[in-house]
């Protein structure tokens, strides 16, 4: 169980001051499948940078499994980083020059395991994400879609309590987008993971059975999904209507960008 | 968390980033092979030099006329006198041979041809203060000398430029318009260091010079002069006594009294040693400063190959950092990859620079002398340098918070 509560970050910009989390309190239960949703600078990211143990708060409090990471020393993250959670960013964040598979070995390196059994566990959660045929390919010979299934192998390899991702279709089209999805709702279904992603896109964000609504660095609101949508399943709707301000502020921000 | 899993790590990413570990190996090849060969080559030629001067005998004492120009403009220089030879020899203890020496410039033309050479008119016991050797013919014998026979010995230049390759023994010149026979040649000696070399001088015997040749210019005030006066000492030891000795009858000969400066130099080769081991203390410096332009050259060669791999590894830092590596693990990883680095390439650059200097002493330009200091010098820099500039920026990153080794631009 993750438990947030009360926490700051905040950046120093010049003599200015900006709350990029300004008092976040939320709490995430073992087996839960939940989605962050915001506009971007809402502080979405920065809160799964410190949720993933990646980052830091200004202040707050934040346990994991009744846990108060905090008080842990710098070893200590390094071992709940290795083993209660797993990490998908939105880059993918491959080593090149490397194949698939010692992509995915390579949170087991630190272990001291023997190769054989490294290489064992990293071919089992290439399949899980329908990759073992391809696990001696390099980054660089692997679609967005692939290399991002390749990530997520890599979280999942140490079977960690926690799967988080920020943003983990952001780079994707639609259809590989929805593929992503699909692979945490299984994993979510069949093996009961924690899963939380970020997402700006509430379609996106109502494929999970929770969706916390982050705005200005502060929880907006939560929104339980009865009825979460599923992947590759459900259609978008034409207009997102009913899906809330974000997703306008986003595309509209695209649209610019291209 | 073992070593050998460290070193696997380390290993495993050498092997993944070959091309950038490649060019690594080769900055630090280039300079260490680079300081290895040319302080290999430039101590080499030191030596040389040095041992060049040495054979020549340390116990060998010249004396010379001093140009000296005076305030007083008058340009007087003493000469140096016969008879302060035969004063020397008649007076001075401690001397194994003593052999005059007049040389002068002048025109010597065969059937051929004609162009100056330098002609030296000596005594018999020149052989014994000078250690040519004669390679065809004989060299001039007490007969020649007191008979004042009109016969040379050349030195293996000449003989080639005068008869082109002709037995030259028994064929005729003429010195000015003086005929001379040939009876012998030297061997080739080589440039001596600076020192007038014997391949391109034409020995007669002093008596028929002064008789013949040399004319009124080998004359002062009546008196037969000389251009050098070469001693050698019975020994090592005796060397400065017969040099202050030697300064005694010069002052005495010449009506000098103690207060007056010697218009003549009466050294050593021992002392030309002295100077020549300072020269070469300067080549040697220099040669230090050139190793160290190429060390520094190599350096910077190292250093950014690494430096601009630091975003890619700072990301890379990040991401380990994320999937669950410990500082100290990342550390001696890159430890581990630098390390493996830097003394392959330490290795490979001394083998790369010795071959160079091997390369030089084999075709006989100068033989080099590879000494461990050198070698040691040029590996440890080289690896200090690779493991700095490997160790630094990776320890910078992992002191990051993983979110932002992973941001780094």
């Amino acid at each position: 169980m993750i438990e947030v509560k009360d926490i700051y970050k905040i950046y120093k910009l010049g003599d200015q001051e900006v709350h990029a989390l300004d008092g976040v309190s939320i709490t995430i239960r073992d087996g839960e499948m939940v989605s962050i949703m915001g506009p971007s600078g809402s502080g979405k990211s920065t809160l799964m940078a410190i949720l993933g143990c990646l980052d830091i708060p200004t202040s707050g409090a934040y346990y994991i499994d009744g846990e108060e990471v905090e008080k842990m020393s710098e070893d200590q993250l390094a071992n709940l980083r290795a083993h209660k959670i797993g990490f998908v960013f939105q880059q993918f964040n491959l080593l090149p020059r490397t194949s698939a598979l010692e992509n995915v070995m390579l949170p087991l390196q630190y272990d001291g395991l023997n190769t054989k059994l490294r290489i064992e566990k990293a071919k089992e959660a290439l399949e899980i994400v329908g990759l073992a045929e391809r696990m001696y390919h390099h980054p660089n010979q692997l679609s967005g879609g692939q290399q991002q299934r390749v990530a997520i192998a890599r979280a999942l390899v140490n079977e960690p309590a926690i799967l988080l991702a920020d943003e983990p279709t952001g780079n994707l089209d639609s259809r590989t987008g929805a593929e992503i999805i699909a692979m945490f709702q299984k994993l979510h279904k069949e093996r009961h993971q924690t899963v939380v992603y970020v997402t700006h896109d509430s379609f996106t964000a109502r494929h999970t059975e929770r969706v916390i609504h982050l705005a200005d660095g502060q929880v907006k609101r939560e929104e339980i999904i009865a009825d979460p949508l599923v992947a590759g399943v459900s259609h978008r709707p034409e207009d997102n209507n009913g899906y809330g301000k974000a997703v306008h502020v986003e595309s509209k921000k695209k649209e610019k960008r291209a | 968390m073992n070593l050998m899993v460290n070193i696997r790590v380390a290993l495993r990413a050498l092997r993944s980033n070959m091309l950038r570990s490649f060019l690594t190996v080769l900055g630090i090849v280039i300079g260490v092979a680079a300081v290895v060969a040319l302080l290999g080559v430039g101590r080499g030629a030191t030596a040389s030099i040095t041992d060049r001067v040495a054979g020549m005998g340390s116990n060998l004492v010249s004396i010379s006329a001093q140009m000296r120009f005076g305030p007083g403009g008058s340009g007087s220089s003493a000469s140096l006198l016969f008879e302060d030879y035969e004063m020397i020899q008649a007076n001075v203890d401690g001397i194994a041979s003593v052999s005059p020496i007049y040389t002068s410039q002048l025109t010597v033309s065969s059937s051929t041809r004609t162009s100056y050479y330098s002609i030296s008119g000596v005594t018999p016991n020149y052989l014994d203060v000078r250690s040519y050797e004669i390679a065809q013919g004989r060299f001039i014998s007490e007969e020649d000398y007191l008979a004042n026979k009109q016969v040379a010995v050349l030195g293996s230049t000449v003989a080639e430029d005068i008869f082109e390759g002709l037995n030259p023994i028994g064929r005729k010149l003429k010195i000015k318009s003086v005929e001379f026979t040939v009876i012998g040649v030297f061997a080739e000696s080589g440039s001596s260091g600076g020192m007038s070399s014997g391949d391109e001088i034409i020995i007669v015997p002093l008596s028929t010079g002064y008789a013949k040749l040399f004319g009124s210019s080998a004359m002062s005030n009546g008196q037969q002069t000389l251009s050098t006066i070469y001693i050698s000492a019975a020994s090592a030891e005796t060397v400065d006594q017969v040099i202050s000795d030697c300064e005694l009858i010069l002052r005495s000969d010449h009506a000098l009294t103690l207060s007056e400066d010697l218009p003549f130099s009466v050294s050593s080769q021992a002392q030309a040693l002295e100077t020549l081991s300072e020269v070469s203390g300067t080549l040697t410096a220099f040669l230090g400063a050139i190793a160290a332009i190429s060390l520094l050259v190599g350096g910077i060669g190292i250093m950014n190959i690494e430096l601009v791999s630091v975003t890619e590894r700072t990301r890379e830092i990040g991401l380990r950092k994320a999937v669950g590596a410990t500082r100290k693990a990342i550390l001696v990883q890159f430890l581990i990859e630098t390390l493996t680095l830097a003394i392959l390439g330490g290795v490979i650059g001394v083998f790369v620079g010795s071959l160079i200097a091997l390369i030089f002493t084999w075709t006989g330009i100068i033989t080099a002398k590879i000494t461990f200091d050198v070698i040691a010098l040029a590996f440890f820099s080289a690896v200090f340098i690779g493991l700095f500039f490997g160790l630094y920026p990776a320890y910078q990153a992992s002191k990051l918070r993983p979110i932002e080794a992973l941001r780094y631009k």
